[in-house]
């Protein structure tokens, strides 16, 4: 959508400020639609077959208004269901990314059963903490190295029973395809992919089983074109375009140019017919090395050049954490939307089930700041207060640098929390190591009646700290 | 507010008007309370629009008194939850006849260029060879681009080029970088010389940390000394950074500047907390380039950047941005965007934009999952080998920047420095290599 007012949609809601979608007026629904934070379909009396001749018109020109600049494709189903593409602008700070292309990691027919369940365990349960949310890998890409249906219709059922994480099934031999959808099709998989050669027969499947369908066409945009006009006119539009990503030499930089080119074809050119969401194939960088080290490096350094430009969907095979890790954070980074603030509310929080024994600690309500100490002192069963001072958002570090945190301000949110330190049996707080210049100051704020301990530089050693330097010893 | 009504419109004006000095001592007595009078026929949608926004008008100014009053408001702002997004239901449509065609559709697929990219960015050069006044083995050209890093829209004159950190007194450092360092970290010379000979640096930044009076307190003539030193060992451009001091970064830079004058060094650097005019004036005076740093702001860029050309007298071409680098996991989406819309504003003519921009690349090893052993969260996955870990953060934190529009990088890991030059070369196209055949890429063996 390019639609910034909500005048201009008003004109196509019902204007009756019914208050069935929870808002109660017509304009501040078509305010949450501009802000992407309402959908269409929770304008009920819009879909409702008795007003259907009342509304019809004014629902297909609104669809046609709000619809995403890149089409938005679902896949997998319930709650394992993934939207990719969706998106509206060229760069993040034009408004915000909308949905962080799923990464796939693959797995193949020809391992063996051990080994298979193991990678397929691997991937259901990696999960790393970040923010207040647990980053966690979406999907699993199930490759056809044999070549055998059979095996891979074995293959794909032992996945099936190890994770309910949405499919991607790989192979360009539609029989191969055809025993995995005998066996996925109900959870909505992705297939890979049609390409100049097969076309008639994939169409055909992603027809009979109503899924989702990746085109191939490496290197070449104009066949990918014309495979996606074909499928369009079949009726077939949920639809992923595979352009090919070369993991070296000039083919590298012609595959980022290709990306570019298709993202601003799709939201500046508003290429309607020509919109997909687009995949990268990062697994790629396995072809230029036997390395595990380099493989793994050059795998996110791909991974990077297509999260920062558009790719929609990935298939990745490196589950090293070295490789997993930075790319995950990246993704976060990219798709985080940089609209609200990234920050709590200030004020006193509890970690566990703190009593008047138990330490008082403090950091800053920059909202990873914040999740960061939180999960630390949680994770490590440290019952504690945790205060969040207001510093507009900004970390520690730079917050002393810039003057958003002080020992004055410090006083004043403890005050202003209610803290009552002649309540607890240690009189002491705990500062962020970086705050260690302000303990002086605080302690003489408090008029030395409040222990001011400087506590580590990063909160992930907390736990060690404690073991030397908690409760504190009052000298007198 | 008693019986006296005023029209909205005059309530903002006034309320607009007030600055929190004159407001002590006002009192609010009462709700406040406001009529509209309707037509009859309701109220309108377009009179609610324009109601509604006038109303959110007096909201702003309420919640700026309220602030002023010292009440925290904010808590009273937190955003609602957004509304979990859910899929559309299915809407059934008569379905038509399923039909594959004989032949794949006829297509050409075509796309332009940015149209409003119509300026180029300052190219500036660093270090001076004898020819120029100075005494380096080379010159280093950056900048000077059309479009966006790794657009078709135009190709980059200049490779991105990197710097690498040299102290003039052993720091603590991240295992996996020290044990790269340990054998010179008493002698920046060395130090200095290791990063060209072995490492590949184009360029070395000699951080004057010691002159910190928090930490050794060093004379600015000591600092000189260092910078002559690191001119000598090695005949790349050099940077010349100071401890961070705003009080004693001014001198010392002076210092700096004087001890490498004619050499076209990269003064790290003005900052509008410290006298930016002085060390402005010092890169004029001596013959070198001046970085202008500002923290993730990009009004604050240009205030500083026009500052340095209007007050100080620096010539564009030797000016260099560094918009602060917030690594990856720790702000990696504020320095990005801050990024990319500067360099888009210096392409689109924005004239106190159009500067080459340099990376802290370093920062990256605060961020804990770089140097960590292990997880403080227990329920997280295995972190694997921190020394595996660390330098792919690096990479990644200076790779995404150059994305944005970089030009010059400031590193540490040696893998992290080559990694970083082939993955940016390669997507210019520098790198030849054989292209294996991608697209059985299913039956890959891995």
């Amino acid at each position: 959508m390019k639609e910034s007012s909500p005048l201009n949609l008003y004109k196509f809601l019902p204007k009756t400020n019914c208050g069935e979608c929870g808002e109660k007026t017509c304009m501040a629904f078509a305010a949450g639609l501009i802000a992407r934070e309402r959908m269409i379909e929770e304008c009920t009396p819009l879909f409702d077959p008795k007003k259907q001749k009342k509304y019809a018109k004014k629902l297909t020109q609104i669809k046609e208004v709000l619809a995403p600049e890149v089409a938005l494709i679902y896949v997998g189903t319930g709650d394992r269901q993934l939207k990719v593409g969706g998106e509206d602008v060229m760069y993040r700070h034009q408004m915000t990314y909308i949905n962080k292309p799923p990464f796939a990691y693959d797995v193949t027919d020809a391992m063996d059963e051990a080994d298979l369940v193991e990678r397929v365990k691997l991937i259901h349960g990696w999960r790393k903490f970040y923010i207040g949310n647990w980053e966690e890998v979406e999907m699993v890409a199930v490759r056809s190295v044999t070549g055998d249906p059979d095996k891979f219709a074995k293959c794909v059922k032992k996945v099936m029973e190890n994770t309910d994480k949405p499919l991607i099934l790989c192979s360009f031999d539609p029989k191969v395809l055809k025993a995995g959808l005998e066996l996925a099709a109900e959870k909505r998989p992705l297939i890979y992919a049609a390409n100049k050669d097969n076309w008639k027969e994939v169409a055909q499947l992603a027809y009979d089983y109503k899924v989702p369908v990746t085109l191939s066409s490496p290197f070449d945009l104009d066949g990918l074109k014309s495979l996606a006009l074909t499928f369009r006119e079949m009726g077939l539009k949920d639809l992923v375009l595979d352009p090919g990503t070369a993991p070296n030499g000039e083919k590298l930089q012609e595959s980022l140019h290709n990306f570019i080119k298709l993202r601003r074809a799709a939201v500046e050119e508003g290429q309607r017919d020509f919109n997909y969401p687009v995949m990268s194939i990062p697994l790629s960088a396995w072809f230029t090395t036997d390395d595990p080290v380099r493989g793994a490096y050059w795998e996110s350094a791909l991974a990077a050049t297509f999260v920062i430009r558009g790719a929609g969907i990935m298939i990745r095979h490196s589950m090293e954490p070295h490789s997993v890790m930075p790319d995950m954070h990246l993704r976060f980074n990219i798709y985080t939307d940089p609209r609200s603030p990234v920050q709590v509310k200030p004020g006193l929080y509890k970690v566990g089930k703190p009593d008047e024994t138990s330490p008082v600690y403090l950091t800053t309500n920059f909202a990873l700041t914040y999740y960061t100490v939180e999960s630390d002192l949680g994770s490590n069963e440290i019952d504690s207060y945790l205060l969040a001072v207001d510093t507009e958002g900004i970390g520690v570090q730079a917050s002393v640098a810039g003057g958003q945190i002080t020992p004055s301000k410090i006083k004043d949110s403890f005050a202003e929390a209610g803290v009552d330190f002649e309540k607890t049996s240690h009189r002491s707080f705990i500062l962020p190591g970086m705050c260690a210049r302000f303990s002086g100051e605080l302690e003489e704020l408090y008029g030395y009646k409040v222990k001011v301990l400087v506590g580590p530089e990063d909160s992930g050693r907390i736990p060690g700290w404690m073991k030397t330097q908690w409760p504190p010893k009052w000298e007198e | 507010m008693g019986e006296k009504k005023i029209k909205l419109s005059d309530l903002n004006k006034q309320l607009a008007d007030m600055n929190v000095k004159s407001l002590e001592g006002i009192k609010i007595e009462g709700d406040i309370e406001l009529e509209i009078e309707t037509g009859a026929g309701g109220v309108g949608p377009l009179f609610a629009y324009y109601f509604g926004e006038e109303v959110a008008k007096v909201a702003v100014q309420l919640v700026n008194m309220a602030k002023a009053f010292g009440y925290p408001i904010d808590s009273l702002l937190q955003p609602v939850a957004v509304a979990e997004a859910i899929a559309p239901p299915e809407i059934k449509e008569a379905a038509p006849a399923f039909k594959i065609p004989d032949t794949l559709a006829k297509a050409k697929f075509e796309v332009g260029t940015d149209k409003t990219w119509k300026h180029q960015i300052q190219e500036v050069v660093l270090g001076a060879t004898k020819a120029d006044g100075g005494s380096r083995g080379n010159t280093v050209t950056i900048g000077g681009e059309k479009a966006l890093p790794f657009f078709y829209d135009a190709p980059m004159p200049h490779r991105p080029v990197v710097t690498m950190d040299v102290f003039d007194m052993p720091i603590g450092m991240a295992k996996a970088v020290k044990m790269h360092y340990e054998d010179v970290m008493n002698d920046p010379a060395e130090w200095a010389k290791k990063c060209v000979n072995e490492f590949g640096a184009d360029l070395v930044t000699i951080h004057l940390i010691s002159t910190d009076p928090l930490v050794k307190d060093t004379s600015p003539q000591d600092a000189a000394k260092v910078v002559e030193d690191v001119l000598q060992a090695v005949d790349v451009p050099i940077c010349i950074g100071g401890s961070g001091n705003p009080e004693k970064d001014p001198l010392v830079l002076g210092k700096g500047s004087e001890a490498a004058q004619g050499e076209r060094a990269l003064i790290a650097s003005a900052n509008l907390n410290m006298d930016w005019e002085a060390i402005g004036r010092s890169c004029v005076d001596n013959g070198n380039v001046c970085l202008s740093w500002t923290q993730l702001e990009i009004n604050a860029q240009k205030e500083l950047n026009r500052k340095l050309m209007k007050v100080a007298g620096v010539p564009r071409g030797d000016i260099v941005m560094d918009p602060t680098t917030a690594a990856l996991a720790y702000g990696l989406d504020f320095a990005y965007s801050n990024m990319e819309r500067i360099r888009l504003g210096g392409l689109k003519g924005d004239e106190e934009l159009t500067f080459p921009m340099s990376s802290g690349t370093t920062n990256a090893w605060g961020v804990r999952e770089a140097w960590m052993v292990r997880s403080p969260n227990k329920h997280d996955s295995d972190w694997g080998d921190r020394m595996l870990r660390g330098p792919v953060w690096e990479i990644i934190t200076g790779f995404s920047l150059a994305m944005a529009g970089v030009d010059i990088f400031m590193m540490m890991h040696p893998f992290a420095v080559a990694y970083l030059q082939e993955i940016t070369q390669s997507l210019m196209g520098l790198v030849k290599a054989e292209t294996p055949d991608t697209a059985n890429w299913i039956t890959m063996e891995a």
